[in-house]
């Protein structure tokens, strides 16, 4: 049996790691699905005469402060979560796995420069530099809040890369390959990345969870994607001030949060453990 | 030794001064005014915003700005709050014991929580309470800081009124109270923010304790310890634990942008005079210096942390100092 199929076989064993995918694949038809089984997430039927009604049967989950209805923006607040986080998680580790590559294949030079780059890299306070890009820049799109995350988190996985790599290089398997003939690129492709693919899959989807709850700070802060699109980050900010009164306009989305964040740990551990036998 | 340390030091400087030219190049490449808000947003005349730019120097090329602040830094001198009207060096010296002091307590806090939670995990690893702390750190992991915070607060705060919700002291109480009674206080003020704080970055701990005790306890030199008809208990606190003062250094090194992300959002949800309010103002007041020597200090903190978990990892690891 190949060790992708043992892996697969451990993770389906793993009923924490199944129930976590099972949730994250809900959160995702969930979020896909919003704009059909739901009202619009802006709409303000009766501006003031709705304004923080509890559940109900037209309003499941009640309505906000400003009249709107709460499952619809829980329901459409998935979207940008699950955008952010699995978009920036994947960017993250192309750019980590690019970089560790050439740092481990280019030679002496090329891996001096890059890896004292992310030394210093690493070091940067990330939340500082993305307020002050994001309180700059009023109106980013959720893609540039992709993008920028992924561009602040992708330095430990380069390391990661890089070490494999340059053990790898001496391995009597690559040796082998080359003596055989194979190019520079049909043994990264064939022998380099499957062997880096695990500890990498690993940290990318342990990371999702983390940058899903980093975007939910910025847009609490009213940072990043911005109202009135529907954010878990932004739903908790217009909930804040009517905890006591209307629990239903913050609980909803910080319980969507909590739920989503565990479920991609529980996968990801899973997947460590499945990956990785040894560390379980 | 001495090499390995002073390489480091190397690393913390330039990635301090890479702080503060990233961020000096972000906040003055960016639209908008100090003090006259984003373009879109001002009242002001243009004759004013003229006046104003001229005044702070603003008007010039960007470089000439930049060799400026240099200069300026160079000489121990943060400049002018545009918003506030007072030398940065003292709004700093204002809010920086009070973030020192939450962010402080919550990482002590922190450590003996999580690292006792860890420890235990491993000592009963694979019985029901490796699960059941298992599942708590979970749940605590995964919750956002500012979510625990609020649910802290509607709890401890306005359910029960067992703790004050907001700011560091109570208001018209300071000159009737003692030092002590004072202190008391504050302590009081300071239990729900660095509660949030400390739990959620208690559970990160444990999880990587448990799994870092785990795997010495699998590690030859136990089982060598074991063999020689060593207690588990002896095995766990003479060999397994005995690597834990470096690790736990290192960790709490490493922990220094969590304990600064965090402290932005807590210190706004319970009203905290600290460093991450006057972030959180200066960034939508757009007050340069302010920001630049925000993100200085956060900067030297990092590079602090980090510094000493390099320097703590490499006291307790020989081959990592002789770079192997």
């Amino acid at each position: 049996m190949s060790p992708w199929r043992a892996a697969a076989r451990r993770f389906r064993r793993n009923r924490p790691a199944v129930a976590g995918t099972v949730v994250v694949a809900a959160m995702a038809a969930a979020a896909l699905l919003a704009p059909l089984v739901t009202v619009d997430p802006l709409a303000q039927p009766d501006p003031v005469g709705l304004q923080d009604r509890p559940p109900s049967a037209a309003h499941p989950l009640g309505t906000d402060p400003y009249s709107r209805d709460v499952l619809s923006r829980t329901l459409h607040g998935a979207q940008v979560s699950l955008l952010v986080g699995v978009g920036a998680a994947l960017l993250a580790v192309t750019l980590g796995t690019g970089v560790g590559l050439a740092a481990g294949l280019g030679g002496r030079r090329t891996d001096e420069v890059l890896m004292r780059g992310v030394d210093v890299a690493l070091a940067l306070p990330r939340i500082v530099l993305l307020l002050a890009v994001f309180a700059i820049w009023d109106r980013a799109p959720p893609a540039a809040v992709v993008v920028l995350i992924a561009a602040t988190g992708w330095f430990q996985t380069s390391r990661i890369v890089r070490a494999s790599v340059l053990g790898l290089k001496q391995a009597d398997f690559v040796a082998a390959a080359r003596a055989l003939g194979s190019g520079r690129g049909g043994i990264v492709r064939r022998h380099l990345l499957p062997h880096v693919a695990a500890p990498v899959i690993v940290s990318a989807s342990l990371d999702v969870g983390n940058i899903i709850l980093l975007e939910a700070g910025l847009s609490y802060l009213g940072l990043g994607v911005r109202p009135p699109t529907p954010t878990w980050g932004n739903m908790i900010m217009d909930g804040k001030d009517v905890l006591l009164s209307a629990p239903w306009v913050a609980l909803a989305p910080g319980c969507a949060l909590v739920l989503t964040v565990v479920a991609f740990n529980l996968a990801g551990d899973g997947l460590r453990d499945a990956l990785d036998p040894k560390a379980a | 030794m001495l090499r390995f340390a002073v390489r480091r030091l190397a690393f913390a400087v330039a990635s301090v001064v890479a702080v503060v030219v990233i961020t000096f190049l972000l906040v003055h490449a960016a639209p908008g005014e100090p003090m006259l808000g984003t373009p879109e947003r001002t009242v002001a005349s243009p004759e004013t915003i003229a006046r104003q730019r001229a005044l702070f120097g603003l008007d010039r090329p960007l470089p000439e700005q930049f060799l400026r602040y240099a200069g300026n830094l160079a000489r121990g001198e943060l400049g002018m709050s545009f918003v506030l009207h007072r030398p940065v060096a003292a709004v700093l010296r204002d809010a920086l014991p009070n973030t020192l002091l939450l962010g402080g307590t919550a990482l002590v806090a922190s450590l003996l929580l999580g690292l006792a939670a860890g420890a235990l995990q491993a000592a009963r690893h694979r019985t029901r309470t490796d699960a059941l702390l298992g599942a708590a750190t979970l749940v605590l992991y995964s919750i956002p800081v500012f979510w625990l915070g609020l649910l802290l607060l509607l709890v401890f705060g306005e359910g029960l009124h067992w703790l004050p919700v907001s700011g560091m002291t109570t208001p018209g109480l300071g000159d009737d109270l003692s030092r002590l009674g004072r202190a008391l206080d504050v302590a009081r003020h300071l239990v729900l923010p660095a509660a949030s704080l400390a739990l959620v970055q208690a559970a990160a701990f444990a999880r990587f304790q448990r799994s870092a005790l785990l795997e010495t306890l699998g590690a030859e030199y136990v089982r060598a310890a074991r063999a020689r008809g060593l207690g588990e208990r002896a095995v766990l606190l003479r060999h397994a634990l005995r690597g834990a003062l470096g690790s736990t250094i290192t960790l709490a090194g490493l922990s220094v942008p969590y304990f600064l992300a965090g402290s932005v959002l807590v210190e706004s949800i319970f009203g905290w005079p600290g460093l991450g309010r006057v972030a959180y103002d200066a960034i939508f007041a757009r007050d340069y210096n302010v920001i630049t020597a925000v993100a200085l200090v956060s900067g030297v903190l990092v590079a602090a942390g980090n510094l000493l978990a390099d320097v703590a990892l490499a006291v307790a690891d020989p081959r990592i100092r002789l770079g192997q």
